[in-house]
């Protein structure tokens, strides 16, 4: 079946089995392999992509259900040659290590800060509790988020100035 | 891992989701935010025929205040409620609850009805249905039923929905006395299912007893468990330490849980009747702190 | 003047971050591409005409195979190939070696001996048509009863779970000793007091969240057999495909790109690149297999299993003086632990710790059972976790039973500083080690005195709240080769370093990162022995046609000994420099001096010539008799192995109704030699601890009466989230290696090896006075619950 919807701003039309799972449409008919598969039962979050704007699992949506909507992968993060505020916090407090959770995380990340530009420690732990990562502890993972959060804020500011 | 092929459809409309649903009877399968279904189609536990996807249709989302209910639509998010602020005070233990389930994305997409009618033993709102004293408005094309949530779950992933109807609205009825409730999970982590959970909702009379207490029970049983019981030694009762303790002894003997990797059945058991103590005294606290 | 000084510091500084050199926690070069999502795993491999293959495995964990049908699978369209075990037979591929020696079904032909065993593969033109069929392969089995403890296996009459294994009558699989028993019996009978544990660390697995998997692509007409895979071990997985696929190694590439993490679960060679590469080779088109998490979970190399029981001898003084300890390994129905062939127990005999205890005695027996094979090292190096945990528990028993504060026995007990390099009883050369100023470091941070008065007013008060110790060393590195050899490969590791004319370099290495940061960290060792910012140095590994042959990661091995070959090559490469460097200025070499990239000739610092200047005069005006270029390669065995060591302080408080237990604060003082990039250093140290935060509380694979796996998905197996995991409070002391070439130890499991203990130890601590002594792994709530119920304690 036919499905449109828009991915990075993008409008994409592909034909699919219903079955198919978003993240393999993403991965395997778009080719763009930055979004993962960790698991096969929802809990690790390594598929993340936004869905009109929140983050949700790609491995737990059947392709149709994207119709008509938009979708930000970790491919549609840096726009302009500029990199998003979450990535480049992810690369300045060491936030990643084999990068496999990170597309997910910094989505989840940027997301979060979108919804609440100051969040706490707390905040910031469970936003991200439906994302595994086995690398980092989430410790650096959790600064990655503040730092992204301060730049905006002083970006922010700025403008106002 | 890939689910077994199937049919989809996305009616624009109520009427035709009715139809299709009467006509495939149990090869269809209603898909609402997909998170638990999806999840079941994927290790091919379901292999449905057809997948009527009822995201499409209006009307079916939304929580408001209209005749002494809050009425929630069916497709309502998880995020949905948990932002409800408007219902503390009111209906606390679905605000408590609400953020407890599985995991914040699963909550961007997941539903209360979808999970309602999914019936998992271990699934949150059962058990928050039956302490608020709930009920289903469920259609089919023969029409409406209103279905009390005493009495609907039936069994593991088993309720008293037809297989040609699908819900629509949750209505739980709020009166005019003071009243707190909250939501005790023991999970092993987030995004688990509860190993033992507890909703507790109180309201209070003009003299200060307990008038109604609702307490539903959560993974100790084939299915959601109302600890009848427990509120009836509550109802008409001074909330003292006394009277708290026994009806969470009740409470816990209400339970019915199995061993398994989780715990033992003693175990839950006791848990049940510690959340039920603590959770009675929370609400009863926030019922005394409210504004009537 | 005061002014200058600032500025000349200042400016120092500046030039030590530009440099990028040992110490500088420079941002890691590697993160560009993950942080774009075009990191580059496996699973992103596309090659055309790539089938894809599904792995159909056994539901039952002992039975016998009477027959597979496939045809029902192969009349699916677009189905190309159902191999069995009895297809591969026919090319003596049935079965393979493994890494301990032994042998492994590749696909069952006589029976199934695990749940999760590999029976068929299919192999189709999507995987969707490939899980399709999978489910249609029929098989019959003939159930048979099986075996899922290692005291079933070896109790008299056992069924013998390997009868296909020529002289295998029970399910024994070794026996293997350490130490000195006549001695330990001396010790133990002059003993003051004896304090004994029995404990199990149950099985765990590494589940890093990219699963194993491989695109094996066979050219027919060629010869050539390129394999993506995920293998930590990219030169030894060649050598021995090589030896198992009968393969010749100069045709066989193994490309391992980004990996997903590994923690030793990608060490192996499992049943489904095998297969992979054979129904490569047979069909002529590239086949993907890609694991899913089940079949992660259920089928490759899991962890621990170890059943653990021990005494320590005291004397009047409470002075150790003799250590006993048994143990029985599960290492399912295959013993494929990868480990040093010489030890079968890995290297758990360094279970004495950062103890001084003259006389030990280690006793180890494996068996075999119905479960899966695997005793990989998550995160560990050769079972130093299990004996780390062992002895770190016991000495808290110890100290429980004679009245003391745990960090009193260890002080009283430690190894002291002075006394390295120290001989262990049970035969280690421990480097270097300061325990105890670890041990204070740990203890300052934490305010340990403030705690322990807080603990003695909550416990008036009936509030359970405790405070757990470890004190842990390691032994990582390894070889050197003579004593350390995988499957006859010794343990050596390599570097190759290619400096270019504009003075821009090339490290290739025999190791393999799997997110610990090598392109950044050796880098670093380069830019700090040669000069050459860490900028300009790029950093190859995974490419067995484009890296030196090495033993790749795990076990701590990289730094030790590829960090090591890499400071090596530096080096060579310098003093050929001087060679150049003398022909520029005209000068005798032995007059030549080096610091920090520039080369000048004694007595005039002023007159340099940058080691930028020297590569390109390398390439461009070399003195007769030199060879051209600025390269070099070094193969480095290690003299020894290196002694990582630290102290982890655990507060918890208990909830008497749910049982469930609240990590509070974590502690941990890392004496890891040199840190070459602290920062990289620190987020090994975040991630071991949390990995074994998981082990302590969540992460479990067990299994019911008839041999089903509980723990096969990350619903079951449980791994921490950001919420449940705590937050670290990182310290260090730095302890150089004295052999290392710049004084550095492996770390990136220093936390999984010695954190669970201290974990355990601080529930133990909470308990301990109400009698509870033991509390096993995974702790979890209803445990917890049950013991204190035991107890009498109740809300």
């Amino acid at each position: 079946m036919k499905v449109t919807f828009e991915i990075n701003g993008t409008e994409k039309s592909v034909d699919v089995e219903p079955r198919t799972l978003v993240v393999d449409l993403i991965r395997t008919k778009l080719g763009m392999t930055g979004t993962h598969i960790g698991c096969d039962t929802s809990n690790c979050g390594a598929c993340t992509v936004l869905l009109d704007g929140r983050p949700v699992k790609s491995c737990t949506l059947l392709a149709p259900m994207l119709d008509g909507k938009k979708v930000t992968t970790v491919e549609g993060l840096a726009a302009g040659g500029k990199l998003d505020a979450i990535q480049v916090g992810f690369h300045a407090e060491h936030g990643l290590q084999c990068g496999f959770c990170t597309p997910g995380m910094m989505l989840v990340g940027k997301a979060l800060i979108e919804a609440n530009p100051h969040p706490t420690e707390d905040e910031i732990r469970w936003g991200i509790s439906g994302n595994i990562c086995r690398c980092t502890g989430y410790m650096n993972i959790v600064k990655a988020i503040q730092h992204a959060a301060a730049a905006n804020a002083a970006e922010n500011t700025a403008g106002v100035a | 891992m890939f689910p077994a092929a199937f049919d989809y459809i996305a009616p624009g409309a109520l009427d035709e989701v009715l139809s299709l649903l009467g006509q495939h009877g149990d090869d269809a399968k209603v898909l609402a935010g997909g998170q638990s279904l999806i999840p079941l189609l994927k290790l091919r536990f379901a292999a449905p025929v057809i997948v009527v996807d009822i995201g499409r249709v209006e009307g079916l989302e939304g929580i408001r205040r209209e005749n002494g209910h809050v009425r929630i639509g069916a497709r309502t998010r998880h995020r949905d409620v948990e932002s409800a602020t408007e219902l503390r005070g009111t209906l606390d233990v679905l605000l408590d609850a609400a953020p407890l389930i599985s995991d914040p994305l699963i909550r961007n997409m997941g539903t209360v009805g979808g999970s309602v009618c999914h019936a998992d033993p271990a699934g949150d709102w059962g058990a928050v249905m039956l302490a608020v004293g709930a009920e289903f408005v469920v259609k089919s094309a023969g029409g409406e039923r209103v279905l009390p949530a005493a009495g609907f779950f039936e069994g593991p992933f088993t309720t008293g929905l037809h297989a040609d109807e699908v819900m629509t609205e949750i209505r739980i009825p709020v009166g005019s006395g003071r009243s707190g409730g909250t939501y005790l999970k023991l999970e092993r982590k987030v995004g688990d299912f509860a190993s033992v959970a507890a909703a507790v909702h109180v309201v209070l009379g003009d003299d200060g007893r307990i008038a109604t207490a609702g307490i539903g029970l959560c993974a100790v049983g084939a299915h959601s468990i109302k600890a009848t019981a427990a509120e009836a030694a509550l109802a008409g009762q001074e909330p003292t330490d006394a009277v708290i303790a026994e009806a969470a002894r009740l409470a816990g003997e209400a339970a019915e849980p199995k061993a398994d990797i989780r715990g033992s059945a003693e175990y839950k058991r006791d848990v049940a009747r510690v959340f039920v103590q603590r959770g009675l005294h929370t609400a009863i606290n926030r019922a005394q702190g409210a504004a009537a | 003047m005061a002014v200058d000084t600032t500025e000349a510091a200042a400016a120092a500084e500046a030039a030590r971050q530009a440099m990028g050199g040992i110490g500088v926690s420079l941002a890691r070069k590697e993160d560009a591409r993950f942080i774009h999502g075009q990191g580059h795993y496996v699973d992103d491999v596309v090659l055309p005409g790539m089938l894809h293959m599904v792995i159909v495995r056994s539901p039952h964990a002992h039975a016998r195979i009477k027959g597979i049908d496939s045809s029902a699978a192969m009349a699916i369209p677009g189905v190309v190939a159902v191999v069995t075990g009895e297809l591969l037979a026919q090319h003596k591929l049935a079965w393979m070696p493994t890494l301990s020696g032994d042998t492994q079904a590749v696909l069952a032909t006589d029976k199934v001996r695990f749940q999760g065993q590999e029976v068929a593969c299919v192999i189709a033109e999507t995987k969707y048509i490939a899980e399709d069929a999978a489910q249609l392969v029929s098989v019959d089995y003939e159930p048979l009863q099986a075996i899922t403890t290692p005291q079933q296996a070896i109790a008299p009459g056992a069924i013998v779970i390997r009868d296909e294994k020529e002289g295998q009558t029970d399910n024994k699989i070794y026996h293997w000793e350490a130490g000195d028993k006549d001695a330990t019996d001396a010790a133990f009978a002059r003993a003051a007091k004896v304090v004994s544990l029995e404990t199990f660390y149950p099985r765990c697995h590494p589940s890093p969240l990219e699963t194993c998997g491989c695109v094996a692509d066979l050219n027919p007409v060629t010869g050539n057999a390129t394999i993506y895979m995920t293998s930590q071990a990219p030169h030894a997985h060649r050598t021995l495909f090589a030896i198992v696929a009968g393969l010749p190694e100069e045709k066989i590439r193994i490309i391992s790109p980004d990996l997903g993490g590994g923690f030793g679960n990608k060490v192996p060679i499992y049943p489904g690149y095998v297969v992979a590469t054979a129904a490569s080779l047979l069909i002529g088109r590239p086949v993907k297999w890609i694991e899913d998490r089940t079949d992660n979970l259920i089928s490759t190399g899991f962890a621990r299993d170890y059943y653990m029981d021990g005494s320590v001898a005291i004397d009047e003084n409470g002075k150790f003086i003799g250590l006993r300890v048994n143990l029985l390994s599960d290492n399912g129905a295959f013993f494929a632990d990868a480990q040093p062939s010489k030890f079968k127990a890995g290297l758990f005999h360094i279970v004495t710790g950062s103890y001084d205890i003259p006389a030990a005695h280690i006793v180890a027996n494996g068996a075999y059972t119905n479960k899966a094979p695997g005793g990989v090292a998550y995160r560990c190096s050769f079972r130093v976790t299990e004996a780390s945990y062992f002895i770190e528990r016991l000495v808290e028993s110890a100290a429980v039973e004679l009245g003391q504060d745990p960090v009193t026995t260890r002080l009283n007990n430690f190894i002291q500083p002075e006394a390295f390099p120290y001989k262990s009883a049970s035969g280690f050369e421990y480097d270097s080690g300061n325990y105890p100023a670890a041990m204070k470091v740990a203890l300052d941070m934490l305010g340990y005195d403030e705690l322990r008065k807080e603990q003695a007013e909550k416990r008036a008060k009936g509030e359970l709240m405790g405070i757990g110790v470890a004190s842990f060393t390691e032994v990582v590195g390894a070889g050197k080769g003579k004593d350390y050899d995988i499957a006859g490969l010794r343990m050596f590791d390599s570097a190759e370093l290619r400096v270019h004319p504009t003075g821009k370099a090339i490290l290739k290495l025999g190791v393999m990162s799997q997110g610990q940061g090598h392109e950044t960290t050796f880098a670093q060792i380069v830019a700090e022995e040669l000069g050459i910012p860490a900028s300009d140095v790029e950093v190859r590994e995974g490419d067995t046609d484009n890296t030196p042959f090495g033993l790749g990661t795990y076990a701590s091995r990289s730094t030790p000994v590829g960090g090591a070959a890499t400071a090596v090559v530096a080096r060579k490469l310098r003093d050929k420099g001087k060679i150049i460097a003398a022909h520029l200025f005209e000068a005798d070499v032995a007059d030549i001096e080096f610091a920090k990239g520039k080369y000048n000739v004694k007595g005039s610092p002023d007159n340099v010539k940058t080691i930028q200047d020297i590569a390109f005069a390398a390439y461009t005006n070399i003195p007769d008799g030199i060879e051209a270029g600025l390269e070099g390669v070094t193969y480095y065995d290690p003299p020894n192995m290196t002694f990582p060591f630290g102290t982890y302080l655990v507060v918890v408080d208990i909830d008497k109704g749910t049982g469930q237990v609240k990590v509070r604060r974590m502690v941990a003082v890392d004496d890891c030699g040199v840190r070459i990039n602290p920062m990289i250093v620190e987020g090994q140290i975040h991630g071991g601890l949390t990995e074994g935060f998981g082990i302590a509380f969540m992460e479990l694979i067990t299994f019911d009466d008839e041999g089903n796996c509980i723990g096969s998905n990350f619903m079951d197996y449980l791994i921490p989230t950001a919420w449940e995991t705590p937050r670290f409070e990182l310290g260090q002391t730095v302890t150089p290696s004295p052999h290392h070439p710049i004084g550095a130890k492996g770390v990136g499991e220093s936390a999984t090896v010695g954190s669970p203990a201290a974990y355990v130890n601080a529930v133990i601590d909470a308990l301990s006075h109400l009698g509870i002594t033991n509390i096993d792994m995974p702790i979890t709530s209803d445990k917890v619950w049950a013991a204190l119920r035991s107890k009498g304690v109740t809300e």
